[in-house]
């Protein structure tokens, strides 16, 4: 393993992504980074800019007026660059997957790395959801090379 | 012959780049383990800071199409440069007095200054309006702040009548610590504790980087290395200005016998001081901070001066 896919396992910064989601799985996400279940002795941070994140975290459905702002987020982030999809809808469109507006879900938009459902997720699915992803980041990176 | 390599490795090695950085991220790591611990929470690991750096040093680079490349990239690097300096002035005055040279101190104040202009020019230089504002709250603040920071570090230079570094450390070893002897250091000491505040751009004086408004301000189109280069300096700061505060004011760093010990103290009192204030406090607007240092900061450094002219 290099030094690289080591330190990025030990530190991930993960860059909240909102597309339309009924701010529930949003809520969730944040009490990852509350007291009780402090995400940050992990190493993971909630960082402002996406230039500065190893992971998104991307709730909602994908909605038309969306579709292309989701784009051009994961086009702006720097490489090795990871998404999760948090929630039903972000996952499968939920209950919207036949709604009028739905360009997503998000692995129709963008490649998605893991996918965490509920509605709302636990926080402690999302922390299981995050650490199944670390765990297979060595292949995931090794392959993209 | 001797002269240049030796130059080179205190640059580098020690006192310079490595040790600095080594610190630096360590003691980063108390101030986030204890903010942790304030919040109830359990914090990271002690290598969590040196994981992040390397992590940064791995990801890829992205030039905006908005930015001007040799600056945007060089100016992490100005910053890096003069937090290294100050540091290594600082620490060859600690431990060599005798090699202090006339108006060291006017230097290390200068170079000082090098990681604020390097945000300003690096953030004005990445053409993204986020950071254009943070940039331009940076340089509101330095002007609020390098005023009463300046005269509060020359009052000691004022008591002993000497504009070296060694002889204010000299000068300390044989007559006891700065402030606890003369009322007006202990004025400037206070002033200068909340500079530096400033200087380090922590939490009550946050303004420029404030995340909740303007993300993370002049760093925001930054990714990968140059993003690391301006972490580090930011935790070489944070080691680098405490240790100039304690050799102005409370005796300096020093290393025989039990002094080691009291040097470390010292060092973590300050240290503990700075998280305390950044967690009780929240963060101030550009007008509010400008007004505090201007109208409260600056006359109480001026009473500091004067009574210091008069020989207090």
């Amino acid at each position: 393993m290099s030094l690289t896919t080591f330190s990025l396992k030990k530190s991930i910064w993960v860059y909240h992504l909102s597309t339309g989601s009924c701010n529930n799985c949003d809520i969730e996400i944040l009490d990852c980074l509350t007291p009780k279940f402090d995400l940050e002795r992990f190493g993971i941070c909630l960082v402002g800019s996406v230039r500065h994140a190893d992971v998104i975290l991307a709730t909602g459905i994908v909605n038309r007026k969306c579709l292309s702002r989701v784009k051009r987020i994961y086009e702006q982030m720097p490489e090795p660059k990871l998404v999760v999809a948090v929630g039903a809808c972000a996952c499968s469109g939920g209950i919207f997957a036949k709604g009028y507006n739905i360009a997503g879900p998000f692995d129709k938009v963008i490649p998605v790395s893991a996918y965490i459902p509920g509605c709302p997720p636990k926080p402690e699915a999302i922390i299981d959801g995050v650490v199944k992803l670390i765990q297979s980041l060595d292949g995931k990176l090794r392959g993209k090379r | 012959m001797n002269e240049i390599p030796l130059a080179l490795i205190s640059f580098l090695i020690f006192p310079g780049f490595l040790f600095t950085a080594g610190v630096g991220l360590f003691v980063a790591w108390i101030d986030r383990k204890l903010t942790a611990r304030l919040q109830w929470r359990v914090g990271p690991p002690w290598y969590q800071n040196f994981i992040d750096f390397f992590k940064l040093m791995g990801k890829e680079t992205i030039l905006p199409s908005a930015a001007h490349r040799v600056t945007f990239l060089s100016a992490p690097l100005i910053g890096l440069i003069g937090v290294t300096l100050v540091s290594l002035i600082l620490w060859q005055m600690n431990l060599y007095p005798a090699t202090s040279f006339l108006g060291d101190i006017i230097v290390v104040l200068y170079l000082s200054i090098l990681p604020s202009l390097a945000i300003i020019i690096g953030g004005s230089a990445s053409g993204n309006p986020l950071a254009s504002l943070g940039v331009s709250r940076e340089m509101k603040l330095i002007l609020a702040y390098e005023l009463p920071f300046i005269i509060a570090i020359f009052t000691p230079v004022v008591i002993i009548k000497d504009i070296r570094i060694g002889s204010i450390v000299s000068y300390q070893i044989k007559n006891g610590m700065m402030f606890s002897h003369h009322l007006s250091s202990l004025i400037a000491l206070i002033v200068a504790f909340i500079c530096m505040q400033a200087k380090l751009t922590s939490v009550p004086f946050d303004i420029p980087e404030a995340e909740q408004e303007i993300m993370a301000g002049p760093l925001i189109e930054y990714s990968g290395p140059p993003l690391a280069i301006f972490k580090l300096t930011k935790a070489m700061m944070l080691f680098a200005l405490p240790v100039f505060l304690i050799t102005v004011f409370a005796g300096g760093m020093r290393f025989n016998g039990i002094q080691a010990f009291f040097s470390v103290i010292k060092y973590l009192i300050i240290l503990i001081l700075i998280v305390l204030v950044k967690n009780t406090n929240a963060r101030l607007r550009i007008d509010q901070a400008l007004r505090f240092f201007w109208l409260r900061m600056f006359p109480l450094a001026i009473i500091g001066f004067i009574l210091a002219l008069i020989g207090i």
